[in-house]
């Protein structure tokens, strides 16, 4: 494993000082934003510089959805399995694009161009099933175009 | 118990009848002081109520008709109407469990918790008897170790946060918390940090299943199996009160007791887990004699007594000393004390083992304070040793004086300690020049420490005084006694390390003080004990330092070592090891071979900790009862008993046949002790032990502590030898929990130190004192003082440096060694 650079982290850390307990939140989020994700030594960094216990953070990390530990792709596909999309057959696309992309759920492809997530209903139910692409959403999504709109991202 | 004014009370209906409870008490609370029991998982009478669990249920009337409420987290107020057993309360519980009962396992017969189980226990008393839940329920791996000691069994745990409240809340080091959410929260550490608290076994006793659980006693043992009995921690002299189970003979457990007046019912996992050496294999369990070819043959006691008869008989009385004592119980201390003053009739007496603070000064400070006293200060002063690693408990009493009583503390020590982070001011020095810093906080006007004045000008202070590491000079704790008993309100606590040092000192066994807390120099206090005794010594004997001094010149000829190492715990290991070889004749008393043993003339294996019944006296001078749960292995006799036999066979009658025996006597001769005995602290109210002198006792001694002639410290680099919680002495090795927990030792420098040596982190360096030379991994520290190197004192390797007052830092001399960093291995530890 090669050493993550701190620098970002202490650049995070500087820009929001002083970081005391009621800012763990945004300074997860900013660390994320200029990470892509939250790698264990910048948690346990951000733990002694700011006196945040290193297990405070961890479980906020793991609570909320929006924050990864682990290195995330370029873009996000989004599998709605909310009940609209689960009646009109997100099963068989969860399938496919599984298929497509070589992973499951939670996982991220080799290359890092995709991960691949579950969301519950992301608001657009009349157009069941909704796969969304970063901030694209595709509805009524056909199962046989999976190839061609993944194509769509580099 | 400090004075506290009384409560307002408030009066309410408990199902149906009315009691008075004091305001703002919780409804579980009040109702459990009137003997009605609420039923509850996450609430803990020590700690901050979440109303998490919900188990707690009662109705509540409300203008707006009846409701349910938790009682945890539901204070009274006058006129409320409560009701505990209602058809809705009980629906309700029922409910809880049931739903409580959705994700777990029901292992109950392979687990450990099984028979004294919370959720078992309710589940029968409360519980539905049936479940409605089908579904399969949630899965984790089966337990995962968080630390060498803790495991966790996730799919058990009912969420409560007894475990992340008491890390977080009381011992301050919430190293565990919950993770995840939804059917998937469950408790755990950071990825691959362990969970190496001090205190990690609390969270196992209060866990309300058996989630967690400590690897010593897993599967040890049924509860229903266990024999227990209270009795008092002898890891520190703070009092801890404990409970002793044991299974078949054999010690597997031990539990905190809530004790008010003491650990409020926390251990350290060293209270809790030392007694694991008392089953060493390395027990003595047989009398061992020298043969003439240098030998140690295991003999029978006659034999063994003879030969220490014989030899104690042919010398002078004078030429006799004695080392030790300090982890006996009051009643052993006491007979060795009469055996020595009258049989063998010498006053070279001393339980500390040179590295301590005067005796009259422990035992005679005034006003002392209790433990309790630190909740009711204002600002406390500790400037001691670090309490975290020396005085677990107490650092738990003192983090919730600050934390949740809102006193203001003043930490005074050379480097970090446990305290720190909850310090409103710390004052770092260097070591020696620690009377420069008295002087500044003395003189009047000066500019420094500005922010501590003016702290310490709010009473009541509470003083915490000891010495901050062994190469200090042990004046400086008087001086800082003198000091802070001219602080308003102010009493001051004097701490010293050994279990039961307070019992011995008042037992007399010191080179100046006579049983009772009475001078050797006062002519009346002397007179009294002759009353009794016979004539005795008039002059103060020798300590510690004199005998060591006296063996090597000749003066002395034979010597007790009482479960005493003085090799080991020496300002200079080699000289006094020189001592012993010159002595015609050292007779051990102890539970174990070591250092300076090894070369004894006569050993004798002694019962030790929950082999032994009688009394303690703590820091505070609170006297507590422990008690016997198991024979001694082997041979092993009571050290009464020895003294005893032995001072017959040398024409004297020492009295000790028994431990009550004994006890009557303390009361009858030691004038502090006067109104002792077992019997007050065995029944009643006075269970939590009681305070010497307390109103029929009499306090002879009126120390007043001296602040002249410090030793001035020079050199660059001002030794700090501090000590740390598990260490490489006898009891801690020989526990398997704790052995594996000792720190990798080290020394410490600060960054500047290190660079102006042109050293690194992590380099190996040899540190060179007056008395020897060790070879450790350096380690920067910035929270030392400059000019000051940290080496933990008591560690396996570093005892041999012994206690110079400035040590030289050099880069190891041999090549081709690299450079191995291990830093930040063990957390928590040495810090
Ligand atoms: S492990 Fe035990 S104490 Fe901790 S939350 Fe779970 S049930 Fe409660
Ligand atoms: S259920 Fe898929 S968008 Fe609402
Ligand atoms: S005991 Fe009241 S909610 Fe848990």
């Amino acid at each position: 494993m090669t050493a993550v650079d701190l620098g970002p982290a202490h650049a995070v850390l500087e820009d929001m000082a002083p970081v005391d307990h009621g800012h763990a939140i945004p300074l997860l989020q900013n660390i994320q934003e200029s990470y892509g994700y939250l790698p264990r030594e910048v948690l346990l960094e951000l733990s002694s510089e700011t006196g945040i216990p290193a297990s405070h953070l961890f479980g906020l990390a793991t609570f909320y959805a929006q924050f990864y530990l682990e290195e995330h792709g370029r873009h996000t596909v989004r599998v709605c399995r909310g009940t609209a999309c689960h009646v009109r057959g997100r099963k068989i696309i969860q399938e496919a694009i599984d298929e497509e992309l070589g992973i499951g759920p939670g996982e991220t492809t080799e290359d890092r161009r995709f991960s691949l997530e579950t969301v519950a209903c992301v608001g657009t139910c009349f157009l069941a099933p909704v796969v969304m692409i970063d901030h694209d959403y595709f509805g009524n999504f056909d199962p046989k175009k999976v190839g061609e709109i993944i194509g769509g991202y580099e | 118990m400090p004075e506290q004014p009384p409560p307002e009370m408030v009066t309410i209906s408990l199902d149906g009848q009315e009691i008075e409870v004091p305001q703002g008490e919780y409804i579980i609370k009040a109702a459990e002081d009137q003997g009605t029991y609420i039923p509850r998982f996450c609430y803990h009478s020590r700690m901050k109520p979440v109303g998490l669990c919900r188990m707690c249920l009662v109705e509540v009337e409300t203008p707006r008709g009846r409701i349910l409420t938790t009682a945890c987290n539901t204070p009274v107020a006058p006129e409320m109407i409560v009701d505990t057993e209602s058809a809705v309360v009980q629906k309700a519980q029922e409910g809880i469990l049931e739903f409580l009962l959705i994700n777990h396992p029901l292992d109950c017969p392979v687990c450990d918790k099984g028979g004294e189980c919370p959720l078992q226990d309710q589940t029968v008393a409360y519980g539905p008897g049936e479940s409605r839940f089908v579904e399969e329920k949630r899965h984790f791996e089966k337990p995962i170790p968080l630390s060498d000691i803790v495991l966790m069994d996730r799919e058990r745990c009912i969420l409560c946060a007894r475990c992340t409240r008491f890390s977080e809340e009381v011992s301050g080091d919430p190293l565990i918390e919950f993770v995840g959410r939804g059917n998937q929260t469950h408790v755990i550490t950071f990825p691959d940090e362990p969970f190496a608290s001090y205190f990690s076994g609390n969270t196992v006793q209060i866990c309300p299943v058996g989630a967690l659980t400590a690897k010593p006693y897993r599967f040890k043992a049924r509860p229903w199996d266990l024999e227990a009995i209270e009795s008092v921690s002898m890891v520190d002299a703070s009092g801890a009160s404990i409970s002793i189970e044991t299974s078949q003979n054999e010690v597997v457990r031990i539990n905190g007791v809530d004790n008010d007046a003491t650990n409020h019912g926390w251990l350290s996992d060293k209270d809790r887990f030392v007694f694991q050496a008392i089953h060493s294999e390395n027990r003595l369990a047989t009398p061992l004699i020298r043969d003439d070819a240098g030998d140690l043959q295991p003999a029978s006691w006659g034999d063994a007594l003879d030969r220490v008869a014989d030899a104690l008989g042919s010398v002078r009385g004078d030429e006799v000393a004695s080392i030790g004592g300090a982890n006996n119980t009051n009643e052993e201390a006491f007979a060795l004390g009469k055996f020595l003053r009258t049989v063998v009739v010498t006053p070279h007496i001393d339980a500390q083992v040179g590295d301590a603070l005067n005796p009259e000064f422990l035992a005679g400070v005034t006003p002392r304070a209790e433990i309790g006293d630190l909740d009711g200060a204002a600002t406390i002063l500790v400037w001691a040793g670090d309490l975290k690693e020396e005085f677990p408990t107490l650092f738990l009493r003192v983090r919730h004086a600050v934390t949740q009583m809102g006193a203001k503390l003043i930490v005074v020590h050379p480097r970090r300690t446990g305290l720190d982070n909850i310090a409103a001011e710390k004052i770092t020095y260097r070591p020696g020049e620690g009377p420069e810093v008295v002087r500044k906080l003395t003189a009047q006007g000066d500019q420094d420490y500005g922010a501590v004045r003016d702290l310490l000008t709010a009473g009541p202070v509470i003083a915490l005084v000891g010495l901050t590491g062994r190469a200090e000079d042990p004046r400086l704790a008087e001086a800082v006694a003198a000091y802070a008993l001219g602080l308003p309100g102010s009493k001051v606590l004097p701490l010293a390390r050994r279990a039961n040092v307070f019992g011995a000192l008042d037992m007399g066994l010191a080179p100046t003080l006579l049983p009772g807390r009475v001078p050797v120099k006062s002519e009346s206090g002397r007179a009294e004990l002759e009353s009794h005794w016979g004539p005795l010594p008039g002059e103060a004997g020798l300590d510690t330092a004199g005998i060591i001094a006296g063996l090597a010149a000749g003066d002395l000829k034979a010597l007790l070592l009482v479960g005493a190492d003085p090799v080991r715990d020496g300002r200079n290991p080699d000289a006094v090891r020189a001592a012993l070889d010159a002595a015609e004749f050292v007779v051990s008393l102890d539970m174990f071979l070591n250092d300076s043993n090894q070369q004894a003339s006569v050993i004798l294996p002694v019962d030790g900790f929950a082999e032994t019944e009688g009394t303690v006296t703590n820091i505070e001078g609170r006297v507590q009862k422990v008690n016997r749960i198991l024979p001694g292995p082997g041979q092993s006799r009571a050290l009464w008993s020895i003294l005893d036999e032995l001072s017959s066979r040398m024409g004297g009658q020492l009295g000790a046949g028994d431990g009550p025996a004994i006890a009557k006597e303390i009361a009858l001769v030691a004038p502090a002790y006067r109104s002792m005995t077992w019997d007050r602290l065995e029944w009643g109210p006075e269970r939590d032990g009681v305070v010497m002198p307390d109103r029929d006792g009499v306090q002879e001694l009126r120390f007043v502590p001296d602040d002249s002639g410090l030793r001035p410290t020079a050199g660059r680099l001002a030794l700090h030898s501090g000590r740390v919680l598990y260490d490489g002495g006898t009891r801690n090795t020989q526990s398997p929990a704790l052995a594996g927990l000792t720190p990798d030792p080290a020394v410490y420098l600060h960054p500047r130190d290190a660079s102006a040596l042109a050293l690194a982190d992590g380099q190996e360096v040899d540190v060179a004192g007056e008395f020897g030379t060790v070879r450790l991994r350096l380690e920067l520290d910035p929270s030392l003082a400059e000019g000051s190197a940290y080496v933990p004192a008591n560690l396996d390797s570093t005892w041999v440096l012994g206690v110079p007052d400035v040590v030289t830092v050099e880069a190891q001399s041999s090549k081709g060694k690299k450079n191995e960093k291990k830093k930040g291995k063990k957390k928590g530890a040495g810090e």
